[in-house]
This record gives structure tokens, C-alpha cells and sequence, in this order.
């Protein structure tokens, strides 16, 4: 099952840690986002595999906006 | 006195600096990133200008574009704040190497301190008790694993180019050091250029205490007295008091502390303003952790309680003219500064950038702001979330409490998400009205309450 993976404050992209086709685990970081001097890892709640990234580093997001899709494993 | 001076900051540092600069400077011109008409610090300096885009790396941080603005615009000294540019030493050196004035040490004081392992073994030379850990730096996980295994957990993980909590991590078992060397290299590469750390013992339940130093061009090095700054969260001051609640149970731990920060500032040669940071073990043992090489975020509560304006001593000291007596110095009353942050104390204190519809400040007896937003105003993303600093002064700490709860109820800031009514209720606290805490209790407290 597809799952969209959103920004859960605004901010900028500072780290994509995935490509389109990693499998990632539960935990493991996608993006790091950084808002007002804080880094803010968004992590997996479950094993998945990653099939399209949406931002790219350095990009200022949205509360709210996908980042990226996942299938979940 | 100097003829135009260049306020290198943004936000509420750089009205102070402007404040303090109308009685003494002929003009000055502060940078600015995006001079709107509406912000309240070009409004109230004489000029402002662009300094480039939103990001600091294209703005604040471009050392050639702010210098070139110091130099066209005729500035014979510079400022340069808290964060950004004021610690680094390259700015230091190319604003002198320009014939201008910086505004506070040496680069070659700066870069000392800034390398935090080094500092804390000029510390130790100097006689001043750091926590015990590793000798300088280890940047390999399985060394680090190794030394922490002989020297025992839990162990603090810090960037040597860290400071305000950034690059800086717990642990308490191998695999959380493994990730803590990962992410405190990678922070102190990202944030500073260095990926050096050194690890230290984890003093439990710490207090953190910190002395206003000053130096002059003349060798003389003074102390104003100390700062409690233990209510913290993710290891960043959220509330800053003066005298610290702490000394009334340690008879002669101030006179020790300020005697170590003295000494160690007159080892360094130190000129100008600075902060000697330690924590102070439940016991009431006290060691060094860094030197801060410029003014503090908190210093409205040290010029409450002494009555000195401290942006005046450093252009007096960067000027030539002698610090006054030790002597002559002295803390009267109480004071209690509470940052106000936008961010979510109920969401694990998340950044609440956003719009501020109405803002309303507190006024009255013993009551002062510095802040550098205003209405219908944004917030944005891309700097840190302190949107003002509320603090007050009364004969007690008591009263002070009481005033700071006044202040708070009038403060309106409509629209976004601050942490004022986590504050408010922290006034009223049993807990914090006996000054009983440490640097993890804020967290705690708000976790329970």
C-alpha cells in the first residue's frame, strides 16, 4: 500500500537520505528538514521501500507538504 | 567616541545595539537582510541595508558583502551581536585588516576558545576545573567506544566547534554513542566546517551557571557577577536569572566561580566582553564547560541587577578607556529574563514559525522587552524562534516572579504559537519558586504537568 510521507512543519529540506528504490527500515531517517535552526529528522514508522521523492535539498516546504511516496514493505 | 558603527545582526540584538549606539555614536547603520519599513531595527537605526537573500550563508554569514557595506557606507567600527559572525575570527581579522574597530576579542582569543577542546586545556592550565574526559579530541567511533568503555557511562558526546547545544549528545550505552559520534560529527561538519568531538562525563542533574566577564586593552579583567541559566530545553536557555538561586546553598561558590572566570580570562589576555559557562554538580562542585567571546543573549539580567549598560562598556573598552573597579560594582535586586520562543512547549517544544496578528508588549516599573517583531508580522523559518526576551527587576526573587507573571498575563502576541503560558505557569510553580532545578528539569516538568 502507497503512503505519502509529509512535512510535519515548515521549513527547508536540509538532507534527503533516500533515493527512489531504497529499502528503508522502521526508524530509519528519509529527510531531514530544518526549520528556525532545528533539525528535524522524519523517520520511517515502518518497513518500506521508496518509490518517488517529490522535494530536493534546500527546497522550503510546507507543513503538510509530501516529500515523498513509499510502498510499504 | 566612534563616528558610524556597523550592526552586523538582525532581530532584537541589533535594536539593542542601536539603542545603546543613539546616546553614544554619531551614526550608525545596521544590516539588514530584508529592510522592510515595518521591522523595528533599521526603522530605528540612522541606515540600513540589504544584505542579500533570506538564507544566513547569502546574507548574515557573507563576510565580503557586509564588510564592502561597512567600508561604502563610511563605518569606523563594527558590531557584531550574538550568533552569526561574532565568533568567528576571520570576520575579527578582516574587519581590523579593513582598518575598522570590531566590537569585542582578539581572533586569536576567539578561535581558542572556539575550538572547545582546546579551551578546556587552557582551562585546565590555567588552574580552572573542567569535567573530566577525553584528552582532546577522538574522532573514531571505536576509539570512542573504547574510552568510554574504561571511563565509564553515561558520557556526553560534543562537537569541538559546538556551542548552544548544538552538537551535543548523551550516551548511555555503545550503540547510542555510535550514533551520537555519527550525528555530532555530521552536526559539528554541517554547522561549524568541523567534525571534531571530544567526549566528557555526564554530570547528572546539573546546574548552569555562568560569569559576565570583561577585559580591557589596559590588562584589566573585572567580573559582573553570575547568570543562573539551568531552565533549559534540548540543552538552549529558555529562562536566565541573576543572582542564581543555587548560591544560597553554596556559602563562597560565587566568589569561587567568578575568581576561576577572572583568572581564566586574564590567562587568555581577554579584552572585551565574554562568558565563562560551567555547570555546578548537585554537590555543588563546579566545572568549566566553554567560553562564549561576545555578548550574551542574556545579559538584560546583568544589566538589571548592576545597573551597567553592557554594550556601552564593550564600545568604551573596544576605545581604549579602563573597565571600572571591581569595587565599585555590585548586584542589587533580582532579575529574571524568559525568552519568549515560538514553539510548541505541548509538542515537544517544535518551531511554530508563523503570522503574528496583534503584539501587545508589557510595559511598566521593572519591566523591559527587547524584541524585534511587531504586528501583523512573520515569522519565518529560516532564523532561530526567539521572538522576544521579557525580563523584570524587584528587590526579590519573589517579587520578581510576581512581576514577571504580571508582565506575562499583559504580553499579547496573537496568532502564533509561543511557549508565554508555559512560562506564566512556571511562575507559579512550587518547584521554581524554591529555584529547585537543573538544566533536564524543564523538561520533565512539562512532560508531568
Amino acid at each position: 500500500m502507497a503512503h505519502e510521507i509529509k512535512a510535519h512543519i515548515t521549513g527547508t529540506i536540509w538532507k534527503i537520505q533516500v533515493a527512489v528504490g531504497d529499502e528503508v527500515e522502521e526508524d530509519d531517517d528519509f529527510v531531514i528538514l530544518e526549520s528556525m535552526k532545528m533539525e528535524m529528522p522524519i523517520a520511517a514508522e515502518f518497513d518500506c521501500v521508496v518509490t518517488e521523492i517529490r522535494a530536493a535539498e534546500g527546497d522550503a516546504v510546507e507543513e503538510g507538504q509530501v516529500l515523498l511516496v513509499v510502498e510499504e514493505a | 567616541m566612534f563616528n558610524k558603527l556597523l550592526v552586523a545582526n538582525r532581530g532584537e540584538i541589533a535594536a539593542r545595539i542601536v539603542r545603546t549606539c543613539k546616546r553614544l555614536v554619531s551614526r550608525r547603520s545596521p544590516s539588514t537582510a530584508k529592510p522592510t519599513k515595518r521591522a523595528t531595527y533599521p526603522l530605528l537605526a540612522d541606515e540600513a541595508y540589504l544584505v542579500g537573500p533570506a538564507h544566513v550563508t547569502q546574507s548574515y554569514l557573507n563576510i565580503e558583502r557586509i564588510l564592502q557595506i561597512a567600508l561604502d557606507t563610511g563605518c569606523d567600527a563594527v558590531h557584531p551581536g550574538y550568533g552569526l559572525l561574532s565568533e568567528n575570527g576571520t570576520f575579527v581579522h578582516a574587519v581590523r585588516e579593513a582598518g575598522m574597530t570590531f566590537i569585542g576579542p582578539s581572533a586569536d582569543v576567539m578561535r581558542l576558545m572556539g575550538d572547545k577542546a582546546a579551551a578546556r586545556a587552557f582551562a585546565t592550565q590555567a588552574g580552572v576545573p573542567v569535567v573530566p574526559g577525553s584528552q582532546g579530541e577522538i574522532n573514531d567511533e571505536d576509539a570512542a567506544v573504547e574510552f568510554a568503555e574504561s571511563f565509564g557511562y553515561p558520557v556526553l558526546v560534543k562537537a569541538s566547534a559546538g556551542g548552544g547545544g548544538i552538537g551535543m549528545k548523551i550516551a548511555r550505552k555503545e550503540k547510542a554513542l555510535r550514533k551520537a559520534m555519527q550525528e555530532c560529527q555530521r552536526r559539528g561538519e554541517s554547522a561549524f566546517g568541523n567534525a571534531g568531538v571530544y567526549l566528557e562525563r555526564y554530570v547528572e542533574d546539573p546546574r548552569h551557571i555562568e560569569i559576565q566577564v570583561f577585559g580591557d586593552a589596559h590588562g584589566n579583567v573585572i567580573h559582573l557577577f553570575e547568570r543562573e541559566c539551568s531552565v533549559q530545553r534540548r540543552h538552549q536557555k529558555v529562562i536566565e536569572e541573576s543572582p542564581a538561586p543555587v548560591m544560597a546553598k553554596f556559602p563562597g561558590l560565587r566568589d569561587r566561580m567568578a575568581q576561576a572566570a577572572v583568572d581564566l580570562s586574564k590567562a587568555a589576555k581577554y579584552e572585551n566582553a565574554g562568558t565563562i559557562e560551567f555547570i555546578v554538580s548537585p554537590e555543588g562542585e563546579f566545572f568549566f564547560i566553554e567560553m562564549n567571546t561576545r555578548l550574551q543573549v542574556e545579559h538584560p539580567v546583568t544589566e538589571l541587577v548592576t545597573g551597567l549598560d553592557l554594550v556601552e562598556l564593550q564600545l568604551r573598552v573596544a576605545k581604549g578607556e579602563a573597565l571600572p573597579q571591581q569595587s565599585s560594582l555590585h548586584q542589587a535586586g533580582h532579575a529574571i529574563e524568559c525568552r519568549i520562543y515560538a514553539e510548541d512547549p505541548d509538542r515537544m517544544f517544535m518551531p511554530q514559525p508563523g503570522h503574528i496578528t496583534d503584539y501587545v508588549e508589557p510595559t511598566g516599573e521593572g519591566v523591559r522587552v527587547d524584541s524585534g517583531v511587531r504586528g501583523d508580522w512573520d515569522v519565518t523559518p529560516y532564523y532561530d524562534p526567539m521572538i522576544a526576551k521579557l525580563a523584570v527587576h524587584a528587590d526579590s526573587r519573589d517579587a520578581a516572579r510576581a512581576r514577571m507573571a504580571k508582565a506575562l498575563d499583559e504580553f499579547t502576541i496573537g496568532g502564533l504559537t509561543t511557549n508565554r503560558a508555559m512560562h506564566r505557569r512556571l511562575m507559579d510553580d512550587a518547584q521554581f519558586a524554591a529555584g529547585d532545578f537543573h538544566t533536564g528539569w524543564l523538561e520533565e516538568w512539562v512532560k508531568a504537568t
